[in-house]
């Protein structure tokens, strides 16, 4: 009987587009502070992309034939998208989760929590990219990139937030309280932005750390990235792309489960 | 636009046509069918085997201490936890399998407060209404009839942090009331009111009953319960110990009069000084002279009685014994059927 029920919790997703309401809940709470928001979001990614740039950029002349501002950028829109999309399904999720029981409201309404879950993933990835384009904008205006494939980015913003959304639901879903997602950050997302290529390029990395590289997500979101900022078409795209994908639908999917066995019990 | 008078007791009267209520019902199903509901977990058995059917219009309540199984009755009811046994139709619909659609028939007060903290009382409405997939203009057509329904009209545009509590569950009961339900479930709407909120929730409950909205509510109030109901249950440890209307449930389950008996008593010399006192010891001498049930609880006696005069007559011949003569009453069922010993 045990597993009957852990099998059901595992059931797969069923979505329906009462999602959208929930994600439209969202949205209007961000549009009241959208201008802070934006701003915030914007100011750390900046402060790391001039100040390593310029800093780092005097002694470094140029990372494949490019200055180093120019390398940075790419990093940058990558980890800060998945640092607005982290942040948005912890810490503000969990708030809607745990603290406020705003998802408690939503189900009784005929909304189920996969809806919910769903949205609240969506919403991230949306969240991101309206960031993301903000960091583009300012990139762009410093002429920092070459313009010619830069609206790839914005789908490729959209897929690393519901890549990151999804892993960080995860935690969400197990978190005992707010102070659990300092863990996720200090012993995943950190480590990774230093092994992904975000600051420096993975090669000079060892051969053993290269490897674990190439399992996380934030190496293939900076694959892409980098290429089309610097005006190219990336390699391997479906390799990369599927990689974002399947952290993204599993994540999703492990997520999904552990929230039902949370609320639904 | 501040208003003073919002937290008065009485509220703009503009409710008269509650337009709140349910719209025309299909009402061939019943509202909700429950047969052999049973919650288990590990070796707990929270609900351990209920059968509870709601007619269309009625208010029933389930009356129980904390930990009885209303809680988890309810969130089986709408499809939110699985049942370990039993079978449960809402709106006509088998639930959990179509609970979605069957919730769109239904309104909800939780027992604890969620109203989105980050919107004023027009944008909840607002929001809640579009969970139910109804479109901007049909809801902001009904958000001023829900304002005037929970006395909030200048709370309009006010944020969720400056109401108070009583406001807060008014907003939570319009904000159920937002796709007209058929029926209405509330989960203890009125623990943590001061009475005038309270006496204010019952009233605007008792118009939605009037106007045809069924409803299932739980407690732990007796008046509550007395009021409101046209019939209860009374639920311990996940079982349903009684159900009918509050005037059946004390006809069938206690003697119709009461007396409580107290104070000082120095007794018929029968007993050494200072063993036991008062009514107590009052009772153990004399008490089952005249009433076939008593319960001593601390310095109280209670005597059940079919005939109170005879004890009345005895008790007027003791002095320094205080004693109270009431009509019983649903607590008294109630403390029958569960017990006096604490639930925390």
């Amino acid at each position: 009987m045990q597993t009957t029920l852990v099998r059901s919790r595992f059931r797969p997703p069923q979505v329906s587009r009462r999602f959208i309401p929930v994600w439209r809940r969202n949205f209007l709470v961000w549009r009241k502070l959208a201008l802070p928001s934006v701003l915030g979001n914007l100011a750390d990614p900046m402060i790391y992309l001039f100040g390593l740039g310029f800093g780092i950029g005097m002694l470094v002349p140029e990372i494949g034939g490019v200055s180093y501002i120019s390398f940075l950028a790419a990093g940058m829109v990558c980890s800060s998208t998945m640092n607005s999309a982290s942040f948005e399904v912890l810490y503000s999720a969990f708030s809607r989760m745990h603290v406020q029981k705003t998802w408690d409201a939503i189900m009784n309404a005929p909304v189920d929590l996969d809806d919910i879950v769903f949205a609240e993933l969506v919403w991230a990835a949306s969240k991101a990219l309206l960031s993301g384009v903000a960091i583009l904008l300012v990139i762009a205006a410093f002429s920092l990139v070459d313009t010619r494939y830069v609206l790839w980015l914005l789908p490729l913003i959209f897929i690393i937030g519901v890549s990151f959304g999804a892993l960080g639901l995860v935690m969400t879903a197990l978190a005992p309280s707010y102070d659990f997602f300092m863990y996720y950050f200090t012993l995943f997302i950190t480590p990774m932005t230093l092994v992904s290529g975000v600051f420096f390029p993975a090669e000079q990395l060892p051969a053993a750390v290269q490897f674990v590289a190439s399992l996380l997500p934030l190496t293939h979101a900076v694959e892409l990235a980098r290429p089309l900022l610097l005006g190219k078409a990336p390699d391997d795209i479906v390799l990369h792309l599927g990689v974002l994908v399947a952290y993204g639908a599993a994540g999703f999917w492990i997520a999904l489960g552990l929230t039902r066995r949370r609320l639904l019990g | 636009m501040t208003g003073a008078r919002v937290g008065s007791v009485h509220p703009p009267a503009a409710v008269g046509r509650l337009s709140v209520a349910p719209a025309a019902r299909s009402a061939l199903a019943l509202p909700l069918e429950i047969r052999g509901l049973r919650k288990r977990y590990g070796d707990t058995e929270v609900v351990a085997g209920i059968d509870l059917t709601l007619r269309a219009g009625e208010c029933f309540t389930l009356l129980g201490p904390n930990g009885a199984g209303k809680t988890t009755t309810l969130r089986c009811a709408l499809g939110l936890t699985a049942p370990s046994a039993g079978e449960i139709r809402l709106a006509g619909l088998p639930v959990p399998e179509r609970a979605r659609e069957a919730r769109a028939r239904v309104g909800v007060v939780p027992q604890q407060d969620n109203l989105d903290p980050d919107f004023t009382c027009a944008e909840n409405l607002l929001v809640y209404g579009r969970y139910f997939g109804l479109d901007d203009a049909t809801i902001n057509a009904r958000i001023p009839e829900l304002l005037a329904f929970a006395g909030l009209e200048s709370k309009r545009d006010a944020r969720i942090q400056s109401l108070s509590g009583g406001m807060k569950r008014r907003l939570t009961l319009a904000r159920a009331l937002v796709n007209r339900p058929e029926l209405l479930i509330l989960d203890e709407p009125t623990t943590g009111l001061d009475p005038q909120a309270r006496h204010l929730i019952w009233e605007r409950l008792k118009q939605l009953i009037r106007a045809g909205t069924t409803v299932l509510l739980t407690t732990h109030f007796m008046d509550e319960a007395e009021r409101l109901a046209d019939r209860l249950a009374i639920l311990d440890a996940g079982r349903m110990l009684t159900e009918g209307s509050p005037r059946e449930v004390i006809a069938a389950q206690i003697e119709p009069q009461v007396v409580e008996v107290y104070g000082d008593w120095n007794g018929s010399g029968e007993r050494a000084e200072g063993t036991i006192s008062g009514a107590q010891a009052w009772a153990e001498t004399h008490a089952g002279a005249f009433s076939r049930r008593f319960e001593v609880s601390g310095e109280t006696a209670f005597c059940y009685l079919e005939d109170a005069a005879p004890l009345l007559a005895h008790l007027a011949q003791q002095p320094g014994l205080r004693y109270l003569r009431r009509p019983a009453n649903l607590e008294d069922v109630f403390l029958k059927l569960t017990g006096r010993e604490l639930r925390d």
